[in-house]
């Protein structure tokens, strides 16, 4: 049997910060974490968060016989109709609350199921703990919503007539267009992943907060210009491809650039976990008061 | 190996006035407390404090007052902590969907172990615990003791120098039990802390080399069952119990000696109980009589030195030899 001393030996060592060991936990952790939110008893709901704007889109362009001949001819107006799901739908709903399942309950789920004690009775920083469980709900969410996002476009597209619709993919702005939803669906699920890890880590019962935060996340349009730039879907919105109108009750606020918007999403992401990682270091497992 | 390594209190468990409430229910108060390598058992009837001991040591909770020092490093620093620590508490559940195997072995790649290395690491501690057969069966199907031992195998893999073990020989079938305490005792052969808890005195008794009684949150004493015993001699006088020809006049003689306190005649009038405050003195004195005097002794056993008569003294139940 090892000593402690021979032990430690056997880990990568380099001073403090012992990077290679970091980034192979929290490998190990993608690698559980990830299996049990694709597989697991929960996984369920998530898949259907992410296949309803799928079908939605379907049934829009395809159940309807008039709507290719629509689309083809109103194609602006199509794609600020598709604007408008994208972010009402896929942003406000199905990411928010696809987040909020997937990245709540990665410890409030652990929690609940009374097996968080292993990976702290693991050496291993609790940080690090934090980014793998982030990063995990991440890939998931990632790989999930933006499924969601190009299964919405594709019928989108798919109606419109051949070939008009691939020159203006290819030919046109469709690409970019597409690329920057890809991208503003990410950059949701990096915003909320953080905003709800966070809060599955700080309240016993996350809904009502999570609720909060939806609330607030909807009557952004509400708010005054300073309120309104608190919320993640402020900076989503300003990076939406199409412009889209957010009613005549929507205070006007001179759009955030796209320089300001994501570093600015990236930042408040960084802190927000940073502030779980503070949490997680005192956190106690007392499955009996849950 | 470090500087630190060498200094005498980084191979030891230090409590230093260590309190913990849960709002305002104690779970233990003012434990001062060093424990040295090998196996030291944490007796005390349900809700004592035993598991929140063990939290404490693990990091699972906080203190709300003193520290605690395990080798030298604090339970705020789980990195290093566990890379020396196992502990195999009562949590009786597991990630969901995973064969035996796989739980050792995710949770070796956790610690940081490469793939192979993990690997090998899991069999070898799936190996200790005879569970090679049902590694790869998933844990939901197994049975309480195999639940048990592939917690076991979980909290050695990493060949820890400590290891802590709630209640570990529960659900175990006696053959289990044997081969478990025979994997304890080698461990701490080879110089390893084992803290155990457990109700089954006995079992612990012929394990420990240290106890620990704690009982509403109070360490009541702490030390080798007979050294512990020797401390409550006065309060609790040792009963020892002697077969001999002539019982009365023996029963006679010996209470004229300071070191006898009581001495009773047993039922089928072919021996005698006596209380002494002395043992040594009392065995003095046996011998003596038996020298001069002549009687023919046929039998010499101490009736309350173990740690049930310990446990009955000084926590007052659970004299059935289960606490």
């Amino acid at each position: 049997m090892n000593s402690a001393i021979e032990l430690e030996a056997t880990q990568p060592t380099g001073g403090n910060l012992q990077w290679g060991l970091w980034w192979r936990q929290v490998r190990a952790i993608l690698r559980m974490e990830v299996k049990k939110n694709f597989w697991g008893k929960r996984a369920l709901l998530i898949y259907v968060f992410a296949a309803i704007p799928v079908l939605v889109m379907f049934l829009l362009t395809f159940a309807d016989p008039d709507a290719g001949n629509d689309i083809n001819k109103f194609w602006s107006s199509a794609q600020e109709i598709f604007a408008n799901i994208f972010e009402a739908l896929i942003l406000r709903t199905m990411v928010f609350f696809g987040c909020a399942w997937i990245f709540m309950n990665l410890f409030r789920g652990e929690v609940v199921d009374k097996s968080l004690h292993y990976y702290f009775l693991s050496s291993l920083r609790r940080e690090v703990l934090v980014a793998g469980k982030y990063f995990s709900g991440l890939v998931t969410s990632v790989i999930l919503f933006s499924l969601t996002t190009a299964g919405s476009l594709f019928f989108l597209y798919w109606a419109r007539d051949y070939p008009a619709n691939v020159n203006y993919l290819f030919d046109g702005p469709g690409l970019g267009q597409c690329l920057t939803y890809l991208g503003v669906t990410i950059l949701g699920c990096i915003g909320y992943g953080a905003v709800f890890m966070f809060i599955g880590l700080f309240f016993r019962n996350p809904i009502i907060p999570a609720l909060l935060v939806y609330g607030w996340e909807w009557l952004n349009f509400l708010l005054p210009p300073v309120l309104k730039k608190i919320s993640i879907i402020h900076y989503l919105h300003t990076l939406a491809p199409v412009p889209m109108n957010e009613g005549p009750l929507a205070t006007v606020v001179a759009a955030t650039s796209p320089w300001i918007s994501v570093p600015s999403l990236l930042i408040f992401t960084v802190l927000v976990l940073a502030m779980a990682a503070v949490k997680i270091r005192r956190h106690e497992i007392s499955y009996g008061s849950e | 190996m470090n500087e630190s390594a060498n200094h005498n209190s980084d191979k030891l468990i230090v409590f230093e006035n260590v309190s913990k409430f849960y709002g305002e229910i104690l779970g233990v108060n003012r434990v001062n407390l060093t424990i040295s390598p090998g196996i030291t058992s944490l007796v005390g009837p349900n809700g004592s404090g035993k598991t929140t001991l063990m939290n404490l040591m693990t990091g699972l909770i906080q203190p709300s007052r003193g520290t605690i020092r395990v080798l030298g490093v604090t339970p705020d620093d789980p990195q290093r902590m566990f890379s020396f620590m196992g502990y195999c508490g009562q949590f009786d559940s597991f990630p969901r969907g995973m064969t035996g195997f796989d739980f050792v072995f995710s949770f070796l790649l956790v610690h940081g172990f490469p793939k192979k290395e993990a690997e090998a690491m899991a069999w070898r501690a799936i190996e200790r615990v005879d569970l090679v057969e049902a590694a790869h069966r998933k844990v939901a199907g197994y049975s309480k003791g195999m639940r048990q031992r592939i917690r076991l195998a979980q909290s050695i893999a990493h060949d820890p120098s400590v290891i802590i073990l709630d209640e570990p020989l529960n659900g175990l079938d006696p053959m289990a039990r044997d081969e478990t305490k025979r994997l304890f005792r080698q461990l701490a052969k080879d110089g390893l802390h084992l803290i155990i808890s457990s109700h089954i005195l006995h079992e612990l008794e012929e394990m420990s080399d240290t106890i620990v009684l704690i009982n509403n949150g109070y360490i009541l004493a702490e030390g080798g069952v007979s050294s512990v015993r020797e401390e409550k001699m006065e309060e609790h006088p040792m009963q020892i119990m002697i077969r001999c020809d002539r019982p009365a006049e023996f029963a006679s003689r010996v209470f004229a000696s300071d070191s006898v306190v009581e001495a009773q005649l047993h039922e089928d009038k072919h021996g005698l109980f006596i209380k002494t405050r002395n043992a040594d003195s009392f065995y003095s004195l046996l011998n003596k009589m038996v020298a001069e005097q002549g009687f023919n002794v046929e039998t010499v056993a101490p009736v309350d030195d173990n740690l049930n008569a310990v446990y009955h003294y000084l926590i007052g139940s659970g004299g059935g030899g289960q606490a």
